[in-house]
């Protein structure tokens, strides 16, 4: 088994990354700007939906159904899909599926893909695979053409290339397509990707797609998106392979009215996705005549056997918990060292792969809340944050020191007549205690002064 | 009514103030007020953190301590949350789930207190000066504190209240976070000091002195930063 989460197993530590990221002060300014666009469209039409929680609920309950059966619901799945002529291949790790992946682009002779956007191949670095195989993979969302091109790592899960603006955009454009001249406003930009991709469409015979959702009662697969590159994608070419996530799965066709409500609002504060494309296996004569699903595991059995991290797995990949998030928004998504980034991607990485960097992920978060309170499926990551620290402190992995000082802290409070003991030892040694174990908060915070009367000293004398 | 105070360890050391201005909030209004000397902490510290069976011995301790206690007043919203939503949690493990279930419904924030139980809003007091209001993650997401606290500062007389922008927003403490991750705490410090000068506030006030001693840490090495202040303290003046 290789689990692999993109490239994160040479990642730097969270506080590392932070600190060089803070001083970027163009890409804090972008991710600042683009988050709050993001987040004030998602309170405002997420406002004017008075069933807001009750859809919550209902997400929640469908995604908890589906992980109590998930092995019933993927080989109904896999049943439904083969009957509607579609091949459904079973990949246990990252290299599985890209053998398999890469095995059915070779075996039509192609050398090219056109893609749409998705994580999972993010993850288990497909395009790595496809260009050591001699395979050109090209990228037609617009975000992520912009990281294609410019070699750049993505740093959010919806809007990939949010850390950049129009201005480095247009600069990126200019160079990677050999334009001469090229205007400055967003629909320039666009337009030059529509004219760049649309060849692309028209010439290459093999796509590639992740899913938003498949359905286990018919062996539907439907992927959301803006940009309509995704519609071309799946039916343009003559063979289609879609990977997704085994997590992926509902159980019915009507459960799509719920998810398709709550994913278009909480990812881009749309109403509707543009573009919503459903599809069943090959139909006849229509779209591609080659249809392939690789459902992948890469660590996600290991989260599911975990019952406090489980609901990890309701994730649908919508990002609201990045755009609230006050440390994301100061870091931006590279600070992760992950293809998921943010609260999401702070219990979701350590959680398919246990590296030393992604160790300090479930740290880097302050349990404000802010993301269990805007996430559609109800995900409590501040709580499977805390179970995460402290599967960290149980397997002897916490800070060097910290265990101890744990302890000795736990002893001290669990009596008042040591906590009297240590207010007066905290009243003559404040100075070195903050110099030892205090000089990160001193750096850019004052201490209190310590009063000369604790308040139960106090009380007494009353 | 007898009211039982939980002061909080870090209030009990570093915020005496803020227990003497619950105590005498509360005795005005003509209550009666117990210390229950034996009380610790209440683990939120040590369970944030991963120390389970740390935060399990506390947990115990306070059970022990306020057993009986008819009503509970805690000036610190995130205490109050690490009751509510994490000792349910450790309970089964533990097996006091009875405990817990008989605790819950006895504990309150001391503005939840004020509002709820005793059904006040003007607690008779004067403080001329203009504040604004921090509301802590805790009290706003896990609380659900709403406007009270805003209610018991408007009844003040004299108060100016000036709203802060982005309210909602952590001002970075986090407990360990604070120490862990100091330069992202920081950052996000810097932002929350911005909103609070920009109002031109003489004092920022809010439910819990956790996140206002970090506030105050930042804003103590700002030339005129207003000044940090428990809303107990206002409500006693």
């Amino acid at each position: 088994m290789s689990i692999r989460v993109g490239q994160s197993e040479t990642a730097p530590a969270f506080p590392k990354a932070a600190k060089t990221l803070l001083a970027n002060t163009q890409m804090r300014h972008n991710v600042r700007r683009a988050t709050d666009i993001i987040r004030n469209k998602r309170a405002r039409v997420v406002a004017e939906m008075p069933d807001w929680e009750e859809l919550r609920n209902s997400a929640q309950q469908i995604k908890q159904q589906v992980l109590r059966n998930l092995d019933g619901y993927l080989e109904q799945f896999e049943k439904a899909c083969t009957a509607a002529g579609g091949h459904v291949h079973w990949a246990r790790d990252a290299d599985e599926a890209n053998r398999i992946i890469v095995g059915i682009v070779q075996s039509h002779q192609q050398t090219e893909v056109i893609k749409v956007k998705t994580m999972t191949s993010d993850e288990t670095q497909l395009n790595v695979a496809f260009e050591a195989a001699g395979i050109t993979p090209y990228e037609t969302d617009l975000a992520d053409l912009i990281i294609q091109l410019g070699h750049d790592k993505p740093s959010h899960i919806v809007v990939p290339a949010l850390h950049k603006n129009k201005t480095e955009i247009r600069q990126l454009f200019l160079d990677k397509m050999h334009l001469s001249e090229l205007g400055t406003q967003p629909e320039d930009l666009t337009a030059a990707a529509r004219t760049y991709l649309r060849e692309r469409f028209l010439r290459v015979k093999a796509g590639f797609s992740g899913a938003n959702f498949a359905v286990a009662e018919t062996g539907s697969v439907c992927v959301v998106e803006s940009e309509g590159n995704g519609r071309m994608c799946v039916t343009l070419p003559e063979v289609l392979i879609t990977m997704l996530g085994i997590e992926k799965i509902i159980p019915t066709f009507d459960d799509l009215e719920v998810f398709l409500q709550l994913l278009p609002r909480s990812a881009t504060g749309e109403r509707m996705n543009p573009y919503n494309s459903i599809w069943t296996g090959v139909p006849e004569g229509d779209g591609p005549q080659e249809f392939h699903v690789v459902l992948l595991d890469n660590g996600r059995t290991k989260i599911l056997s975990d019952e406090e991290s489980r609901e990890t797995l309701h994730c649908i990949r919508c990002a609201a918990c990045l755009n609230a998030c006050p440390v994301y928004r100061q870091t931006g998504g590279h600070a992760y060292g992950s293809i998921y980034s943010g609260p999401i991607g702070a219990i979701l990485t350590p959680q398919l792969q246990s590296v030393e960097h992604s160790q300090s992920l479930p740290y880097a978060s302050s349990l404000c809340g802010a993301c269990y309170e805007v996430c559609p499926v109800k995900i409590n990551i501040p709580e499977i944050l805390i179970h995460l620290r402290r599967k960290i402190v149980e397997n002897g992995d916490g800070p060097w020191g910290e265990g101890p000082a744990m302890k000795m802290a736990a002893f001290g409070l669990a009596d008042p007549a040591r906590i009297e003991l240590g207010q007066k030892l905290l009243r003559i040694g404040h100075k070195p205690f903050e110099h030892l174990f205090m000089a990160s908060w001193t750096d850019s915070r004052n201490f209190p002064d310590i009063p000369k009367e604790s308040f139960r000293e106090w009380w007494a004398k009353r | 009514m007898l009211i039982s105070l939980f002061i909080a360890c870090y209030n009990d050391t570093l915020f005496p103030e803020t227990g003497k201005a619950v105590v005498r909030v509360l005795e005005r209004l003509g209550h009666t007020v117990e210390f229950r000397a034996a009380q610790t902490c209440c683990g939120q510290m040590h369970y944030n953190t991963g120390y389970r069976p740390e935060a399990i011995g506390l947990m115990r301790h306070f059970l022990d301590v306020f057993k009986g206690a008819e009503v509970i007043c805690i000036p610190s919203s995130s205490c109050v949350s690490m009751i509510r939503d994490h000792f349910p949690r450790m309970a089964a493990e533990a097996g006091v789930q009875e405990e817990v279930d008989d605790l819950l419904p006895r504990v309150f924030e001391f503005t939840e207190l004020l509002i709820d139980k005793l059904g006040v809003t003007d607690v008779g007091a004067t403080f001329p000066h203009s504040v604004t209001l921090h509301t802590s993650c805790h009290a706003l997401r896990s609380l659900h504190i709403g406007d009270r606290p805003k209610r018991l500062l408007e009844a003040v007389k004299g108060l100016n209240l000036i709203e802060l922008p982005d309210s909602d927003q952590c001002c970075g403490f986090g407990g360990t976070f604070a120490i862990k991750n100091a330069d992202v705490s920081a950052a996000m410090l810097g932002d929350k000091m911005h909103c609070i000068l920009d109002t031109g506030a003489e004092v920022c006030t809010g439910s819990d002195n956790s996140c206002l001693m970090h506030i105050g840490g930042g804003l103590s090495r700002q030339p005129n930063g207003p000044r940090c202040l428990h809303i107990a303290e206002i409500l006693a003046s």
